[in-house]
Formats: C-alpha cells, structure tokens, sequence
C-alpha cells in the first residue's frame, strides 16, 4: 500500500526492506533524518545504528559489520563523505559490499562521487534516483548489486530528494540468487588452516608478503565488467530530436517535465538521464544524440557531469552547458534554478 | 613433532599461527605478543569464534600468519571495524592488534570513544614508542629524552612535547572495564602481560564493556640502542614512564 513517506525515512524502510542490519552516521543537513529514521527504526529489525564520532569512524564501523557478512550502509552529506574518501578506496580493495548515501547540498558532488577523492585506481558503484519512488527501488538494488560485484554502492541524492514526501510502497524486491558470502570474517573461520581474511591489501593467508599488483589488475578486470553490464539510463522523446537535454537526479525531474511541456508544443527535444551516473551510460547516450543538432547539460553545479558527456559524444555534437551554481544563503543546494519555469526557459534558450 | 599445550614444542609457535616463519625484526616484541594472543584463544576455545581487527604497522606483516578470521583496517580505525564487526557478531571474542603510531597518534579519537561506548572489545596496543615501520619516527608515546629518527637529539618537552600515556587516559571512562598495561622484557614480565590479556578477554566474554591492553614492547631496529641492550631500556626508560599494572579491573579503578 502506498502512503505518504518523506524521502529519509523511505530511504532507511528500503534499506530495511532490502536487509540492511547496520547503520552509522554522524548528522549532517540534509542527511540528519535519514540517521534520524535508521536509529528509529534499525532496532526493531533486530539491527543497531550507531551515532559514530566523525564520518571517519561512521564508516569504519560499517566496513566492520560489512566485513562479517552482514549488510551495512552508512552515509552523510558531501562534507561528510569527504572525511570518508580515506575508506571507500580501501573498501573497494577489500572487496566489501557496503552502501553509501550522500544526500548531498546541491549537485556539486558530481566528481567527488564519480571520481573520488581517495588513493589509487578504485570505482563506486553511483546510483543517481530522480525521486522518492526511484529511490526506493535503488536503495534497494543498490544492496544487491553490492553484494553482487563485492564493491561499495553509493547512491547520490539531495535536499529534495531527503524532504520531498511521496506516494510510496516500501516492501521487499527480489533482484534473483547471490552466491553465498563465503569470504565473509564472521568470526567462525579459525582453527582450520583456512581463515578468512578481509583485506585490502593484497595479502594471502599462510603466505609472507603482499602482491598488489595482482590484486589491483584483477579489481581493473572487475570494473571493466560493471562498465559494461551496469550502465543504466532513462531517455525519451530522442527518436526525432533537434536538442537533447541531459541531466540527472532531482534536477532531472524538472528537466523532464520541462522537456514533455516542450514537446507537446511542438519543440523537437529529447531528454536523457544517467541513472548510473558510475558506470556513465556513453553508448547509450551516443546512440541517443546520433541525429541531434545539440546537446545541453543541465546540472546544479560550475559543470562537471558536462565532461563525462563530452567523453560520451567525442565531439560529435556541439555540447552546451544550461545549468550552474544555484543554492540557497546557507549553502543546501535549494536554489533557484529548481523551479520549472527557469529550467524550461534554460532549455527554450538552447532550442534557439 | 609433539604437542603440549597450545604450543608445538621443539619449534614453539602456537597451533592457530599457520606458519613459524615472519618478516619481523630478531629481537621485536610484537611476535611475541602474538603469540600470547594466539595461545589464549586457543586455551579459551575461541578460535571458532573470534575475530582480529589488525592496523597498519610492522605487526600488519604478522596478519596473513594468523589462523583466525580477521579485518584489516586503516591505519588508527580499527576500534571503528571492531565496533562494527562485535555488533553483528556479538558473541564472537573481538580484538584489536594497533601500534602506538597507529592507536595513540593516528586513531587516538576511535580509542577513546570506543571506550567510551563500552564497546565489548578488547584493544591490544604493541607501544614501543615509536613508529618501527617506518624506521623509528617519534610517536605520541615516545618518552621525554628517546632518541627517534626525527628526535636525534631526544625527545625534549619544550619542542616536541610530552608523551601520552594512553592507559591512564582510557581507565577513568564509563565503558572502559578492564585496563592495563604490560611488558614483554623478560620472561617473567611477559608471562604478568598473558594474564592481563586473558583477564581482558574473560572481561569481554562476561560482558563488563571495553578492555585495553598494552604491551610495551622492542624496538630493535627503530631504537638508538642495540638489540641486546633493548629488553633493558624498554624496563628502564619507556617501563619508568609509562609503568606497567592493572590499572582498572571488574569496571573499578585501581586503588578506588
């Protein structure tokens, strides 16, 4: 049955509903309620939430309960999830299943997501819902393709995304068989010769030294199989198109919405969004722009997915910038640019 | 080979590490608090039902020896994975084996809070006073006078400032239960530091809270001292500062 949830709390009652049994956080706006909801309701599905010190420890604490098998997330907002770029590296290395929420100020976290700020060579999994309903699914998809791949999944929201109440049904998806977590440190492994180990650091039980060499080629193996098995997109209205608009996550609603209202009125735009925005759909998108006379990227930020869409198209097509910087005083995100009417009037501009 | 014990005589290395041979320095400490740990949780029946939570530091290289299921962590973060790992593995012995460098400088916040907490783990800090694996570089700990790599001249108050005993810092909070420190320089001292650790581990099992250990430990190579003088300037110099005891037991502290 469909009720009326806000954003934060479907979240956690996905993640819930998806197996989550560990959450750790530190508050943070707009992320706060989504701590908030997991700490109201972790307990009662026999889970813990802790209120960690800092997001370095928040997420250290669902790498451990990660690390035993169990599913585990943790999350913050970008500033929080800066402090976690030591971890997410590591995580990846260690191959644990863990997901990540940045329910972010704005969308100026685009490169932090995409490309990370901690060391070596390392992808997340970025899932980027446009609204509550999406989210809920992704939420839950996103604990599964991390258990499927063994690799972190962070799943991109925003302000909006975290306090905009929707019409939702939050029950239990079945995304199909995972092997069993036989890598899993839960404790019980000890004794016999074979233990398990969860490190990042390329070691082998019973043998000295590290071979990162061989380990990190074989993660490059791993993320060249996500590329190409995970990318995923939403287009529209491309068929026949003169423009095509891209963008993704919240402000892609009002993209959307824009680009229907333009389009029963006879404008010949087509609208694309990344739903991966890690793997970035490129070929899709490629296919999608083949006829297009341009492209126009609207996003809340100084441009930055505008370079993964130029990778995508390689100078096939002209390609604009149609968003920026947009937030409110005190730096949320909640800026003017969302709001139909400008976004459209952007888009009429790009048409011209 | 004949068998007594936990230990396999004739070689003597603990039935739960999977091989005798390491990589760390003749003369270290840090094996042979290993194997206290090993020895115990074979004699306490735990190897089905343990966990190590390892940092970064020379010890990290005893790791893949270690017949137990373990979660390496960051450098400082491993009272955080521990924390993690005993909520959902509650009935599982959880242990964190942390350097100085790693515990007292890097991770000092998840220490204390994880003590905090009451977190039902048990830290075990190797304190040698200075980072080894890097080759001998001043750590929070690093006593008043110890000559390290970037203290040539010793470790002067006005300049570097003073060392942090970590034990006397972590005994007054709520969750900690059982705190102490110990000595691995001579027989007798690491034989004191198997009981403080069993008692640490008898504390988590019955449930008291935190419990932290530290052995102070050689330095072989890292120190200004040669390696048969290092047993005796661990008692004398760093044993003189930091002090070795118990200094809280079933959640008291001493003396109170």
């Amino acid at each position: 049955m469909r009720r009326l949830v806000e954003g934060s709390e479907a979240l956690a009652e996905a993640a819930i509903a998806a197996g989550c049994r560990f959450f750790a956080g530190y508050p943070m706006t707009p992320f706060t309620e989504l701590l908030e909801s997991f700490a109201a309701k972790l307990p009662a599905a026999g889970g813990a939430c802790i209120n960690a010190e800092s997001e370095l420890e928040a997420i250290g604490m669902a790498w451990g309960a990660a690390a035993t098998g169990a599913r585990a997330a943790t999350g913050s907002t970008g500033q929080g999830l800066a402090l976690m770029q030591e971890s997410l590296p590591e995580l990846v290395r260690a191959e644990l299943p863990l997901v990540v929420f940045n329910l972010a100020r704005g969308q100026g976290d685009y490169f932090q997501a995409t490309r990370g700020g901690g060391h070596g060579d390392y992808r997340l999994i970025v899932l980027a819902p446009i609204d509550v309903a999406e989210a809920v699914a992704l939420t839950q998809e996103a604990f599964h393709l991390a258990d499927r791949w063994r690799n972190p999944v962070l799943v991109l929201g925003d302000y909006l995304l975290a306090h905009t109440a929707e019409a939702v049904e939050v029950r239990a998806l079945d995304f199909g068989p995972l092997p069993a977590k036989s890598w899993a440190a839960d404790g019980s492994g000890g004794g016999r010769g074979r233990p398990r180990h969860v490190s990042s650091l390329g070691t082998t039980p019973g043998a000295k030294g590290i071979d990162p060499e061989r380990a990190w080629r074989a993660l490059q193996a791993k993320h060249e199989h996500i590329a190409a098995e995970e990318a995923r997109c939403e287009a529209e209205g491309v068929a026949d198109a003169e423009l095509l608009v891209v963008a993704f996550g919240s402000l892609a609603r009002f993209a959307r919405h824009a680009a229907r209202e333009l389009r029963a009125e006879g404008a010949r735009v087509g609208f694309f969004r990344p739903i991966t925005l890690w793997p970035f759909p490129s070929q899709a998108l490629a296919t999608a722009a083949a006829g297009v006379r341009r492209v126009a990227v609207l996003e809340q930020n100084a441009g930055q997915m505008i370079d993964d869409v130029r990778l995508a198209l390689l100078g096939s097509v002209p390609v604009v910038g149609i968003g920026g910087i947009s937030t409110d005083p005190s730096g949320f995100g909640i800026g003017s640019l969302l709001d139909p009417d400008t976004v459209r009037g952007r888009i009429g501009g790009a048409l011209r | 080979m004949s068998e007594v014990g936990a230990v396999r005589t004739g070689t003597f290395w603990p039935r739960l590490q999977l091989s005798p041979d390491h990589d760390l320095c003749p003369g270290c400490g840090e094996p042979l608090v290993l194997r206290l740990i090993l020895e115990l949780i074979e004699e306490l029946g735990l190897a089905e039902r343990a966990i190590g939570v390892v940092g970064i530091g020379c010890y990290t290289a005893l790791a893949p020896l270690i017949d137990l299921d373990l979660i390496q962590a960051l450098h400082g973060r491993a009272p955080s994975l521990a924390t993690g790992a005993k909520r959902m593995r509650p009935d599982a012995l959880l242990f964190t084996l942390q350097g100085d460098g790693d515990m007292v400088n890097e991770g000092l916040q998840e220490v204390i809070h994880t003590a905090a907490r009451g977190e039902r783990v048990t830290c075990i800090l190797l304190n040698n006073g200075v980072f080894g694996e890097t080759g001998g570089h001043m750590t929070a700990t690093t006593v008043l006078g110890q000559r390290t790599k970037n203290t040539l001249e010793g470790r002067d108050a006005a300049r570097h400032g003073h060392p942090i005993r970590l034990c006397e810092l972590i005994a007054p909070l709520g969750g900690a239960a059982y705190v102490a420190r110990g000595s691995v320089h001579d027989a007798a001292a690491v034989s004191k530091t198997r009981r403080l650790l069993r008692r640490a581990f008898e504390s988590q099992l019955a449930g008291e809270g935190f419990s932290l250990v530290e052995v102070l430990t050689m330095c072989p190579t890292g120190w200004f001292v040669p390696t048969k003088e290092g047993p005796g300037y661990l008692d004398e110099v760093l044993g003189a500062v930091h002090g070795v005891g118990e200094l809280k037991r079933d959640g008291k502290l001493a003396g109170a």
